[in-house]
């Protein structure tokens, strides 16, 4: 050891051990095998055990029960037999148990932090003052949840059986984002920690039972991914929620698809880290410390495309490069590591062989001159220059902590950059200028944005993605909702298969001609153009005569739909103002037009009051109107000095299938909600009564509805509602039809994560304005983007 | 590791090298809030940084009733700032502050106190501490210290001049004061806290560099807001900046409201963290306090002995 007289002259900092010896006693006493916790009590780890090492020192700390289908049966029917009671408790009642658990996190803060860091590798710096103090926020700010759940959220009730499956990267973290919302709003949970750290659930399942929480309120099954398999895809399962990769989400996606399971998916990223040349560069240098650098750069939403304006992009580089040289990588337990070791060896390899492939790729990487550890999976941190959006390293999620970087010269082409991935979780904005932060801001693809700023969390903030990043939030009143639902959702009768099958040979049967002949288009582009495939099918009305034709849309007509849809990006800028005008003027076209359509209604035979649609359905363009500068988001109390908004933005492009029921007014209740919120909609009108919707065309052009921002299209509903569901460039599906079509529509959604919404073949009320109109439907034209925004001179 | 560098002679007035620059002040606390949870120093390199941050300190006695005899005792406390068998324990052999600050007419005092203990004298001047006398007074006021054995003068800035963003006063002003100080080292007290912004700090650094500072101040202690880890942050900040610019060497002192062990740890790990080793030695690193050292010296004992210290057990100041 050096002298003191020395260390005065070199000023090196020395160790600083965090104590793990009650840690490891505790790991001792367990070495036989963690078992799964189900029904407030733990089983016996048998069979085959999954080792859990120490990714820092790669020795093993224990050995974890790999759950089958038995394992996550029994812990689904405890949860089902536990949901009556937890479900009927008062909120006050649930509240308790989650001041509880809040509560005693902090009582065990340290011993929770040193397990994290032992089970993940992660820094203790970051397990003590990140992770561990952000769970203890989360169950406080859902204690508050489940007291006020059933005044805030009248007429919702819980789901039921969740089941949850959580990532690696912040263990403990993760689970409270999932087990809290859930219990708060009534429901109990099977959920499954990720093999390579389960450590701290285990631990938690013993603080359960130190509070007394009822048995079978929160079941823990271990294993891997066949496990969280078993879990997804248990009959009796009403709700996944998972956090993962975006490969393991859309198996997710596809393996439930049609089984009226709600789901909330937190997925993959690689989001932009923006530096404007006016931006506080030693500040956004540090903001790449605390974005990539951050739990070793395995952060699904780490800021890891740094991209500079040119301007300032060379004195930026060398600053950050100067920035590593002050890192520090090395044992996680040791309190001055910046950075600790990745998750696993594996974990390692890939990290490694990312990086080999951005080098082969012609970038250049520059790493921190750092001595690792021998021993543990540890990795250098550092960031590429010379990366171009086509290389590899700039699409793929790396998941370690290295970033790539770009230069732009306009905030425009900055825009365009930071939106050029499939991604869509989070962006860093660094300017000391408002207007051009804002800008970026509403102009980034992303779920979360922070200025000036990067990875700030709290539990009343929503978090979650755009695009392939997934759908659903956590936290605040946006993440509750993942929790509940509303009853009516689930009633109603099934429907039946559409009553006319498309034929598009001459039809000789009997016919209601009119005077001169009527021809029915598609109208697309805010042109009514003729079908691509050149056919027609023959309408029949209601005692079973020809009553005219319409278009026999097919994949092209789609895609050139979508395409003029992608077109009319303007919907989505111009005010609530605007569109809440241009849907009263539609109303009020339909209203002189009310003869007509009611005539149009009557000739289906599927209106049994016709006027009556008619009027309910200039009512809810009313209504919607009214909403359409009223749906607003809200400024959420997070951290002091920090405004925090939640906006609702449009999806985009939101592809519609309308049922044959109610013709008019059910096309029209899911057009409108769509429409207020600024969304550009496909829809493809009642495939057994198309005259109608294509009447409605007449009426939009007379509307002032800009070209592209509704599109209709007639023919056969579920191949339609397959290449919409298909289509990457569509971001949302509402579809009303079949249970298979309800299925067949969910899995093709998997592909670009689209969210959908479909009905299982239930039947709703259009009429009834708590089926057919509704916060449902405007929370369900929307994604929420949520913007940090600290502020202070 | 403290090789010698030429004294930093400034340079024109640059306005471009900080007009356009902003300070984001939530990332300022941000950096601020993280240094001292993102390192510690523990057993004998707590020790070590401890000393090493004792001969750093300017020894302060800044108060209308000083009188020779407090300077003659303060001094006495500079030579041996820590009690000899807790040094010898440590290993040490010698070990002294880094200067005795006082007022003007108390230099000749603390000059003939410290006469071969190689402790320099350091005077405040220019108005302590408002700094609005008549710029001929404040100029002669550092002439009267440096005669009287001043080896380094604390001038204190025209805060009009930054809040009115009149950089050109600025500069000439502080350039006056550094050739009256001569060869004594100037320091230019900010005063931060009568500054208010975080980007107001950053231009008045660069100018106080600029017009050839040694080393710039955060306070006079004086203000309603002293020495914060924001402040200082942004003041390293714009020293490095400089440094990367001019190869010039200006040193740093955070003073007012440190009193703790703790500050000067979380001090000397924000140098060496935004500058390096080499700023953490006190030719270029100095700490303006007075209790401090009495907490230092309790901590070291408590190294030593194990047990924790009283006050009682080291000497008064």
């Amino acid at each position: 050891m050096p002298s003191i007289k020395d260390i005065m002259q070199t000023m090196e900092y020395g160790p600083a051990p965090e104590s793990n010896s009650e840690v490891k006693a505790w790991l001792q006493a367990r070495s036989a095998g963690l078992g799964h916790y189900i029904n407030g009590k733990f089983t016996t780890a048998e069979g085959e055990l999954i080792e859990v090492s120490n990714p820092a020192t790669e020795e093993v700390i224990g050995r974890v029960a790999k759950g089958n289908a038995g394992d996550v049966d029994a812990a689904v029917r405890a949860a089902r037999a536990a949901l009556p009671k937890w479900s009927a408790f008062s909120g006050h009642e649930r509240a308790k148990y989650l001041y509880a658990i809040a509560r005693h996190i902090q009582k065990r803060e340290r011993f929770f932090s040193v397990l994290e860091t032992m089970d993940n590798g992660k820094t203790i710096r970051e397990t003590r003052d990140i992770d561990i103090p952000l769970v203890a926020r989360h169950f406080y700010h859902h204690a508050g949840w489940a007291e006020l759940v059933a005044d805030e959220f009248p007429n919702h009730a819980p789901v039921g059986v969740c089941g949850q499956i959580i990532p690696w990267n912040f263990p403990l973290l993760m689970l409270a984002w999932k087990v809290a919302p859930a219990l708060a709003a009534g429901n109990t949970v099977v959920i499954k920690p990720a093999d390579l750290t389960p450590m701290t659930a285990f631990a938690f399942a013993e603080l359960l039972s130190e509070i007394g929480l009822p048995p079978g309120v929160v079941n823990i099954v271990h294993g891997d991914g066949e496990t969280g398999a078993a879990i997804a895809g248990h009959p009796d399962i009403d709700k996944v929620a998972f956090t993962g990769s975006t490969d393991v989400g859309r198996i997710i996606r596809r393996q439930i698809a049609g089984s009226g399971k709600k789901l909330s998916l937190e997925l993959g990223g690689k989001s932009p880290f923006i530096v404007l040349e006016d931006a506080d560069l030693d500040a956004a240098v540090e903001g790449v410390v605390d974005a990539v650098w951050f739990n070793q750069g395995e952060v699904c939403c780490a800021g890891s495309r740094i991209l500079v304006q040119e301007g300032i992009a060379p004195r930026f580089f060398e600053k950050l490069k100067s920035r590593m040289a002050t890192l520090r990588v090395g044992d996680p337990l040791d309190k001055t590591m910046d950075i600790g070791a990745v998750v696993s060896q594996k974990q390692l390899a890939r990290i490694k062989g990312l990086l080999a492939t951005g080098q082969v790729e012609g970038a250049t990487l520059n790493l921190a001159p750092v001595d690792l550890p021998k021993r543990g999976a540890f990795c250098a941190p550092g960031f590429f220059t010379g990366t171009a959006p086509a290389h590899t390293v700039s699409q793929v999620e790396i998941f370690g902590p290295v970033a790539t970087s770009l230069t732009f010269r306009t905030l425009d082409e900055a825009v365009s950059l930071a939106n050029d991935t499939r991604y869509g979780l989070a962006a860093s904005v660094w300017s000391e200028n408002v207007n051009r932060a804002i800008e970026l801001a509403a102009r980034v693809k992303a779920g979360v944005v922070w200025i000036n700023a990067t990875n700030l969390f709290d539990a009343a903030a929503p978090f979650g993605g755009y695009r392939e990043s997934g759908f659903g939030r956590e936290g605040g009143r946006s993440g509750l909702l993942e929790y509940l639902t509303i009853p009516a959702d689930r009633q109603g009768k099934t429907r039946t298969a559409p009553a006319l099958q498309p034929q598009v040979v001459p039809f000789t049967g009997k016919a209601d001609r009119p005077d001169i002949d009527v021809t029915a288009k598609l109208y697309i582009g805010g042109k009514q153009v003729r079908p691509d495939g050149g056919q027609s099918y023959t309408v029949l009305g209601k005692s079973g005569q020809a009553i005219g034709q319409a278009g026999l849309a097919n994949r092209k007509d789609v895609r050139n739909a979508v395409e003029a849809a992608g077109k009319a990006t303007g919907w989505g800028n111009v005010t609530g103002h605007n569109r809440a005008q241009v849907l009263y003027f539609l109303a009020e076209n339909l209203s002189q037009r009310r003869a007509e359509f009611v005539s149009a209604l009557a000739a289906t035979g599927a209106s049994p009051k016709p006027e009556e649609e008619v009027e309910l359905a200039i009512r809810r363009a009313f209504w919607y109107a009214a909403q359409a500068d009223k749906f607003d988001g809200a400024v959420t109390a997070t951290k002091s000095r920090h405004v925090t908004m939640t906006v609702n933005e449009p999806y985009g492009t939101v592809g519609v299938v309308a049922a044959d029921e109610a013709p008019l007014l059910s096309l029209l209740s899911l057009i409108l909600p769509a429409l207020a919120l600024g969304n550009r909609v496909v829809a493809i009108a009642a495939q057994s009564h198309p005259l109608v919707a294509t009447r409605l065309y007449q009426v939009f052009e007379t509307s002032d509805i800009p070209a592209g921002v509704v599109n209709l299209l007639t023919g056969e509903r579920d191949v339609l509602a397959k290449t919409l569901a298909e289509h990457d460039d569509v971001a949302a599906v509402w579809y009303c039809g079949s249970d298979e079509g309800s299925r067949m529509v969910e899995a093709a959604s998997a592909g670009n994560l689209k969210t959908t919404w479909v009905d299982h073949g239930r039947l709703r009320d259009w009429r009834d304005p708590r089926q057919g109109q509704g916060g449902e439907f405007l929370r369900r034209a929307c994604q929420v983007k949520t913007i940090w925004l600290p502020y202070g001179e | 590791m403290t090789e010698h560098f030429p004294r930093p002679e400034g340079s024109p007035l640059m306005p471009d090298w900080f007009d356009a620059h902003a300070v984001n002040l939530s990332a300022s606390e941000r950096r601020a809030a993280s240094l001292p949870t993102r390192r510690t120093v523990k057993k004998e390199w707590q020790a070590a940084w401890l000393l090493r941050a004792i001969t750093c300190i300017d020894l302060t006695t800044l108060a209308g009733d000083d009188t020779e005899d407090r300077v003659q005792r303060l001094c006495a406390k500079a030579r041996t700032p820590v009690r000899a068998d807790l040094l010898e324990a440590l290993g040490i052999e010698k070990v002294t502050v880094g200067a005795v600050c006082v007022y003007p007419t108390m230099v000749a005092h603390a000059v003939m106190a410290l006469e071969g203990s190689g402790i320099p004298v350091a005077s405040v001047a220019t108005g302590f501490p408002a700094g609005l006398t008549p710029l001929p007074l404040r100029l002669g006021e550092i002439r009267y210290a440096v005669e009287q054995g001043a080896k380094e003068i604390d001038i204190v800035i025209t805060r009009e001049h930054v809040l009115k963003g009149d950089w050109a006063a600025l500069y000439d002003e502080i350039r006056a004061m550094r050739e009256a100080c001569g060869p004594a080292h100037m320091k230019a007290i900010l005063a931060t806290g009568d500054l208010k912004t975080l980007t107001n700090v950053y231009k008045a650094s660069m100018v106080a560099m600029q017009a050839g500072s040694d080393f710039i101040k955060t306070s006079t202690g004086k203000e309603d807001v002293n020495a914060t880890l924001p402040v200082s942050l942004t003041m390293v900040r714009a020293l490095r900046d400089y440094r990367d610019r001019t190869g010039q060497m200006v040193g740093f002192k955070p003073a007012g409201g440190l009193r703790t062990a703790k500050d000067a740890m979380n001090w000397l790990i924000l140098m060496k963290e935004e500058l390096g080793t080499r700023f953490m030695m006190p030719d270029l690193f100095r700490i303006g306090a007075s209790s401090m050292l009495g907490d230092i010296e309790r901590q070291l004992e408590h190294h030593v002995t194990g047990r924790y210290s009283a006050a009682n057990r080291h000497a008064l100041a």
